[in-house]
Order: C-alpha cells, then sequence, then structure tokens
C-alpha cells in the first residue's frame, strides 16, 4: 500500500506544533497501525530525521497506552479496537490518513503524539479503590454473595483500560465515561459500598479539578470506547452522587 | 449541597431538571394552543383564567420565567467551559461517525429557540403584559366587549407571512433540540435502565409530534386568516 501520511508533530509541550505530511509506501495490508509507525519511524532514522513519537506498550489492546487520533476518530475507523489492534486493511491504497494526538486541555501534549494522561491516574487516586485488610485475615470472596447480573456489569465496567479514547472524542473533552466506569465497578459490588459516598464525591471533584469538560450525553465516547463501556456507566455514576448528596 | 451543584454533574442534573420543567410548560402550552383550532371558545375560556388565575400569574409564572433564563443561562455556562477544556481543536474530526447532528450542537438549536421565544414574547407576553398590569384592563374582553380578546388576538399575529414562517422555523429548531434534550435528561438525572429503549421511542415522538403541532396551529390560523 502507498499512503500520504498527516502526522502532527510537536518538538515538546512548550513548542508549538504543527501538521507534516510523510508519503510511504510498502505498507501491508496486514500491518497493524502501529506497525505502520514504526516503518516510517525506521525511514525517518535511515534519513537521519527525529522519529514520530507515539505511546504504545502492550500491542494487545489491554494496556491502554496507544492512543491516536486517525482521520477524525480515537483509535482510528474501526470499532471496539486501541490502535495497536488496528489492521491497516481497514484503509485504501492511496489513503491521506490524519494522525493527531489525543487532544484535550486535561491532556497537554508531551511530544508529537505523546500526551500526558496521569490526570486520569490523579482521578483514580481521588477514590478508584477499596481500602481492605489484606493482613491474613481477609474473608473468602465466595462468602460474599453477589448476583450475576451486578458481577458481570462490574466486570464490564472494570474493563475500561482508561485510555482516554472517551475524552478524546467527546466534543467537551468530558472523562465521565471513564469515571463513570471506575465509579461503577466498585459501586455495583458489596465491598465498594463501604467508601461508595466519598469515592463518588472524591473521584467527580479531582475529574473537575483537572478541568474536562461537562457531558452532553451525545454517546460519542461509548461509540469510539475500544472496551465499549456503556453509558449506563455515567447514568450510575450521577445516581451515585446523587445519592452520597442526599445523604450528606 | 453547594458542592454539588458547583460540580460538573450537579450542573448537569440541574440542567436536566430545569429541561423537565420547560417540557411539562411545554406541552400544556400546547394543548391549550391546540384548542384554538377545535374549540376558539374553549380556547378563551381557558386563556382567560390561566391570565388571571393569581396561582399561575404570581407563582407559576415566576417560577417558569426562572426555568427559562436559568436553562439558558447554564447552558452557555457549560457550553463556554466545555469549550475551554479543548483549546487546539482536531485538524479532522468526524462528529457524524458517532453521534448525531442534534447531540452535537445543542448550543445552536438553544440560540435559535432563544430568539424565537424573544420575538414570542414581544408579540404575545408583554403585550399582555401591558394590557393587564399597566393599561389596567384585567377583563380579558374585545374592545367592544363582545366576546373575550384572546382568540382574535392569536390570528391577528398570525395574518402576516414572515411571522407565520419564523415561527415554523422556531419549532423545527424547538423539535431538534427535544430529540437530543428528551432523552439526555432522563440519562442526566440517572435514569439509563431497561426502559430506555421505550423511553428513547416516546422521546422522538414527543419531539417531533409536539413542534409539529406547534406548526399545524400557525399555519391554520394563517390559511384562516387568507380565506
Amino acid at each position: 500500500m502507498n499512503l500520504t501520511l498527516k502526522i502532527w508533530r510537536q518538538k515538546s509541550a512548550k513548542q508549538k506544533g504543527e501538521i507534516v505530511e510523510y508519503p510511504i509506501s510498502g505498507i501491508s495490508p496486514d500491518m497493524s497501525f502501529l506497525e505502520m509507525l514504526d516503518v516510517l519511524n525506521s525511514k525517518l532514522i535511515s534519513a537521519g530525521e527525529e522519529p514520530v513519537a507515539f505511546d504504545h506498550d502492550c500491542r494487545e489492546g489491554i494496556c491502554g497506552s496507544c492512543s491516536l487520533y486517525i482521520n477524525g476518530e480515537a483509535h482510528g475507523p474501526d470499532r471496539r479496537v486501541t490502535t495497536c489492534q488496528l489492521h491497516m486493511r481497514k484503509f485504501k491504497d492511496g489513503d491521506t490518513i490524519f494522525i493527531e494526538p489525543f487532544r484535550a486541555k486535561a491532556f497537554p501534549v508531551i511530544k508529537d503524539l505523546v500526551v500526558d494522561r496521569s490526570a486520569f491516574d490523579r482521578i483514580q487516586h481521588a477514590g478508584g479503590f477499596i481500602s481492605i485488610n489484606t493482613s491474613g485475615n481477609t474473608q473468602d470472596g465466595n462468602a460474599i454473595p453477589i448476583s450475576k447480573h451486578a458481577a458481570d456489569d462490574a466486570m464490564d465496567a472494570a474493563t475500561c483500560i482508561g485510555c482516554g479514547a472517551c475524552v478524546a472524542t467527546c466534543k467537551n473533552s468530558s472523562a465521565m465515561l471513564f469515571v463513570g466506569a471506575k465509579v461503577s465497578q466498585y459501586a455495583l459490588l458489596p465491598q465498594g459500598q463501604v467508601e461508595a459516598a466519598d469515592r463518588v464525591q472524591n473521584m467527580v471533584a479531582q475529574m473537575d479539578l483537572e478541568g474536562f469538560g461537562n457531558c452532553t450525553n451525545t454517546g460519542a465516547c461509548e461509540v469510539e470506547c475500544p472496551k465499549g463501556i456503556s453509558l449506563e456507566n455515567i447514568a450510575r455514576m450521577n445516581r451515585e452522587l446523587i445519592k452520597a448528596n442526599l445523604k450528606g | 449541597m453547594s458542592s454539588f451543584l458547583k460540580s460538573s454533574i450537579g450542573r448537569k442534573i440541574a440542567m436536566a431538571l430545569s429541561a423537565f420543567f420547560l417540557m411539562v410548560f411545554i406541552l400544556q402550552h400546547f394543548a391549550i394552543n391546540i384548542l384554538s383550532v377545535f374549540n376558539p371558545e374553549l380556547f378563551n375560556e381557558i386563556s382567560h383564567f390561566m391570565g388571571n388565575n393569581p396561582l399561575v400569574q404570581f407563582v407559576l409564572q415566576p417560577v417558569l420565567i426562572f426555568g427559562v433564563v436559568f436553562h439558558f443561562a447554564m447552558g452557555f455556562i457549560l457550553e463556554y467551559k466545555n469549550r475551554v477544556s479543548r483549546t487546539v481543536t482536531y485538524a479532522v474530526n468526524k462528529g457524524n461517525a458517532n453521534s448525531t447532528w442534534m447531540s452535537r450542537n445543542m448550543i445552536y438549536s438553544g440560540g435559535f429557540i432563544l430568539i424565537f421565544l424573544v420575538i414570542h414574547f414581544i408579540d404575545f407576553w408583554i403585550p399582555e403584559m401591558n394590557t393587564k398590569y399597566i393599561v389596567g384592563d384585567s377583563s380579558g374582553l374585545l374592545a367592544d366587549g363582545s366576546d373575550y380578546r384572546y382568540y382574535e388576538e392569536l390570528q391577528e399575529k398570525f395574518i402576516p407571512l414572515w411571522r407565520v414562517v419564523l415561527y415554523c422555523i422556531g419549532f423545527v429548531f424547538l423539535s431538534l433540540h427535544l430529540l437530543h434534550g428528551f432523552n439526555s435528561a432522563f440519562q442526566s438525572v440517572g435514569a439509563n435502565n431497561k426502559y430506555t429503549k421505550s423511553l428513547k421511542s416516546f422521546g422522538k415522538a414527543y419531539a417531533t409530534l409536539v413542534p409539529l403541532g406547534f406548526i399545524v396551529i400557525a399555519l391554520f390560523h394563517f390559511f384562516n386568516n387568507v380565506h
């Protein structure tokens, strides 16, 4: 495949960036998108140019490291995949592909396509955990009955890999799908009930502090989420926050 | 509670609650207006009741004005906050791939509804307030005292074609706003469950039929006048 890549290049957080065009040839349709970028970087290094910086780690859709806004969509045109799982067969020979970093004030660009998503870590630190005694006297998990429905919903919420596609794709740069999933995975289980009120209040407060926008329920996040996290999680987070405030 | 109302979700819920109130108001406004097509006498009677009942005038009307102002003001505040949350925009962004035009452009449909409302207030509300509270005529009667004035005033307003067209455009934007807003309000207050699918269908019907009904009323009076 022969392609024209239009890639956002930015030397550092403080410098201005721009779209730079790179023609590339000899791309196999069986390559992943990141492998295609590897090929480009090899060529750039051979030519003595600075390679394109982009995030990646597991390359099997689990770690949430890879990002990229490809041709106007988070993780590209395919559904329920991360960028590392996106294949070049999704594009046509001769295509022009725009590759941009995830854009949000709360996700500042570090370099080229790499953005700082530590805002998500700080939200997690604010309450995305349960405080549990692990001294050896921990109750056997099987001793606590949990309905299949609740267990399934909690597991679905917990599949969020925190990639930030929801923020990137939301017209308001809202992080509510991510926070909704992280609140839900505990709110649905008895182990999460003890700290439920503090958790949702602290996580939402941290989310607001980070400068994410407000959700206007467009549903774009749900469509673009590589893990298919449902909008039900945002509704559940809203209910949890109402409950927490009514309790005082 | 004050921290709740300052939080992004608190504001979103407040926005939804004002939307519920306004949607109920629109429905009762429509229910009264449609009487002007089928039963002008009853339309006159109810208009007079609404215009002179102290509960409606001095309790519900201020609540309604607060609801309208709050919904618009909060809408603009949230829009501003959302815009500053992304300082650099994408070179290419395929919004259509994952969301509806209505959901992405609530600020524009809402903005047109605001323009329409200003005109609507100048057309009906301000003259009504003037007649009742400045001129001091609460009789609701025509100058010759032969009948109530409300139906005749309504008909007069829909003589000029430009106003009929403007009102129809206003109702189209109301429909576009409601097509997203109706179900969005339920999602905001946390109502996303087994009834959501049915509620979405009901929301689409409400968002289509009520504005369409208002258009029918405007066109009915226009053609009634012409002939």
